[in-house]
């Protein structure tokens, strides 16, 4: 089939630093052009470090009524890649050919005014999308029916609450109808019922045979809507394919490895603790079926403490505080109450005690712990904030079509019972 | 342009394997038949710096101009106590000082006219050339949200912004009506010039003013030579005084600046005086140069926008 995006090689420099002579004030301009002509020469060609290629050598091609995913890490150029299909930024090499309208939800909301009321930021925001006047008040009701904001369309969007304002903004964009539609990110916003509408628009989208380029972090999302997937890393494409495989490799290298990740220190002078302990290793290991995958909510995993007892005749206990990504603690856990050790002195020598956590109790994200020794169960002795993290992601298709990570900073699976109690 | 022989030529081979696997594998419903244009309706290639203006973008967005331009008038006037009364407020105030100073103290000459209607029949196109490019000059700038976030023809925010002044030209010039009545004067058929040097200012206040726009991305200077270079434009066009107040030979020098012919215009139309043709022409011409140096200027500068604001 004939395709309806075409890449050719694209490119985008950027430079950074002190060479971005693009933006500074008139007087640095002429000063440097007072200069020698070589020294400009040079400085425009800049060094290596200041110049940042966000996309290079770019090359695949979208057939009509594709969805096709672009995933990658933070700066693999993914978004540069949609600044650029959606002429908001020029390539600095290479080409692209659109066959069809071009719309983009970059970020949605875009242009809105806060003095403005909602009717009116309808019409003005319609038209920044490209939208014309008659178009915007043909489909004004259906508009306003998807935001679910009638009774508040004459109020400025300054009064709005961040969710309706999101509401109303997604709802004028997703009544485009453009033959190729760029998505950047939106379902990071928003609550689940409305993602859920989101998602539900973009599946009409791509069933009414549009074609759309959708980029995102949210795996679950990319693997249920999009059936090829781009994976981006330093400007390229690393792989194109079907979006299951791409997606798991992308996962595997990014988030796996038998040990999820590890801190040893074999000399014991140099381990950090205190003349009554030391620390040997800490690890995260994963005790799934497939010890190389990645960590999802499902796999069970263990974190591991070695140290070193140096009293003999004491008793001591490893107790971990585990922090997600907003430093929150998710729980503690303590060794305290373990079978061997947990009523005995232990002897001078290393330990290693083993924290067993079980599938379908972590939350999506990355999370770090910090290591308490504990002396006879009451005093810390030693505090070590382990530089050992972890990713927990998502692979999983809900049913339930939320494909956001739930709030709360654990997600346990538990087992939940309903009765009838009577008839009415 | 060979796009479609190249179509099947060019494509890399793993994304084509990459979708043919996935065909096979996943079994979707068959999709709608596409008809796909021949030729791109968009190529996307850096460096198109010397062409022109692209009026057929700006035709398909002319609605957006509309919507900018109802924006702009909309919220000026939001959370003000006095509204558009402003429009008013702003060119009444400093004809009456103007008046009093100029006319009566200073005893600045006026063709004849009453100093009063003289004064507002130059602060009206003044008022309005001023606050279009100081407002124009900014709106680019102002706009960085959106020119990093959407594509659309760029040069529709600086334009909009020349739109809403001339709603503003519109409401002040309604005091001028009661003020000619008052003073007894009539209008003539030159009065059928008006539209022609109203669009005149609108075209030269468009032209610096998206040039100075497209400057200000650049360079933020911009934002504070902007007032300066207002002020001291309006003492080098006739706006206190007539064109008549210097002397023959100097004349022609004060015709180079646009402003000139073209304030000088406004009140040979309203108060049926003789044209100055040739300064007024002069005048077009320079609109025009300047119109057409900012065009591409801008369009030069245009590419940049989204990468240094």
């Amino acid at each position: 089939m004939k395709p309806i995006v075409r890449v050719e090689k694209l490119a985008k420099r950027y430079r950074l630093g002190k060479s971005e002579a693009a933006y500074g004030t008139l007087r640095e301009s002429i000063v440097e052009a007072m200069r020698m002509p070589f020294q400009r020469l040079r400085a425009r060609n800049g060094s290596a470090a200041e110049i940042l290629w966000a996309l290079r050598d770019l090359t695949f091609i979208v057939e009509p009524g594709e969805v096709v995913g672009v995933i990658g890490r933070n700066g693999a150029g993914k978004s540069t890649l949609l600044k650029v299909l959606s002429r908001i930024t020029e390539p600095t090499l290479g080409r692209a050919e659109l066959y069809g309208r071009v719309a983009s939800l970059l970020e949605v909301g875009t242009g809105f005014h806060p003095e403005l009321t909602g009717r009116e930021n309808i019409y003005l925001n319609g038209a920044i999308l490209g939208m014309r006047k008659t178009e915007i008040a043909r489909k004004f009701d259906e508009i306003v029916a998807f935001s679910d904001l009638e009774k508040f369309l004459d109020t400025p969007v300054k009064r709005y609450s961040s969710g309706m304002y999101m509401r109303l903004a997604f709802a004028v964009a997703s009544h485009l109808e453009p033959e190729i539609l760029l998505v950047d990110e939106v379902l990071a916003v928003g609550d689940a019922a409305f993602q859920k509408k989101c998602l539900g628009k973009m599946g009409d989208v791509a069933k009414e045979g549009r074609t759309v380029i959708f980029v995102s972090h949210n795996m679950v999302a990319v693997q249920s809507l999009c059936r090829r997937v781009l994976w981006l890393e330093q400007g390229k494409v690393l792989e194109n394919g079907p979006a299951g495989a791409v997606v798991s490799n992308y996962l595997n290298k990014s988030f796996g490895g038998g040990v999820a990740s590890e801190e040893v220190w074999p000399d014991l002078a140099g381990a950090p603790g205190n003349d009554e302990v030391r620390l040997h290793a800490v690890r995260v290991r994963n005790k799934g079926t497939d010890p190389a995958a990645p960590l999802t909510m499902k796999t069970p995993f263990s974190i591991e403490v070695e140290y070193w007892n140096l009293q003999p005749e004491t008793q001591l206990h490893v107790t971990l505080h585990v922090y997600t990504e907003h430093e929150i603690i998710a729980f503690t856990t303590g060794s305290g109450l373990e079978p061997i050790w947990s009523n005995r002195p232990q002897p001078a020598g290393l330990f290693r005690s083993i924290c067993h956590i079980p599938g379908d109790l972590m939350n999506v994200g990355r999370h770090r712990f910090s290591v308490l020794v504990v002396k006879n169960k009451s005093s810390v002795i030693y505090r070590h904030e382990s530089a050992v993290t972890f990713e927990i992601v998502d692979l999983e298709e809900r049913t339930l079509s939320w494909y956001g990570r739930e709030p709360g900073v654990v997600q346990p699976a538990l087992d939940w019972t309903t009765e009838q109690l009577g008839t009415l | 342009m060979d796009t479609t022989t190249s179509a099947t030529q060019d494509t890399p081979d793993s994304t084509r394997t990459a979708a043919q696997v996935n065909s096979s594998q996943v079994v979707r419903p068959a999709l709608p038949e596409h008809n796909l244009p021949d030729e791109p309706l968009v190529i996307i290639k850096p460096g198109k710096s010397w062409g022109a203006v692209d009026f057929h973008d700006l035709w398909a967005f002319r609605d957006l101009f509309y919507f900018l331009t109802w924006r702009d008038v909309k919220v000026r006037y939001k959370q003000t106590v006095l509204g558009v009364a402003w429009a008013i407020i702003q060119p009444l105030f400093t004809m009456m000082i103007f008046t009093i100073f100029f006319g009566r103290l200073a005893g600045v000459p006026s063709d004849n006219i009453p100093y009063p209607v003289f004064a507002y029949a130059g602060l009206l196109p003044w008022t309005f050339f001023a606050n279009a490019i100081s407002n124009s000059g900014n709106s680019l700038v102002g706009s960085a949200n959106l020119i990093t976030k959407v594509y659309f023809p760029r040069l529709i925010i600086p334009a909009a912004a020349i739109g809403a002044g001339l709603v503003d030209l519109a409401i002040s010039f309604l005091v001028l009506i009661p003020l000619m009545i008052y003073y007894g004067i009539t209008l003539t058929w030159s009065a059928l010039m008006f539209p022609v040097v109203v669009f005149l200012t609108a075209l030269l206040a468009l032209g610096v003013g998206m040039w100075l726009s497209a400057l200000n991305v650049k360079y933020r200077d911009v934002r504070f030579a902007l007032p300066f270079i207002v002020q001291l434009w309006m003492f080098v066009s006739p706006v206190i005084y007539p064109a008549s107040f210097l002397p023959q030979r100097f004349r022609w020098l004060l015709a180079l600046n646009p402003m000139t012919g073209i304030i000088e215009g406004y009140r040979s139309s309203l108060f049926g005086r003789a044209f100055d043709w040739g300064a007024l022409a002069l005048s077009a011409l320079i609109t025009l140069a300047v119109l057409v140096y900012a065009s591409y200027a801008f369009h030069r500068m245009e590419r940049n926008f989204a990468d240094i604001i």
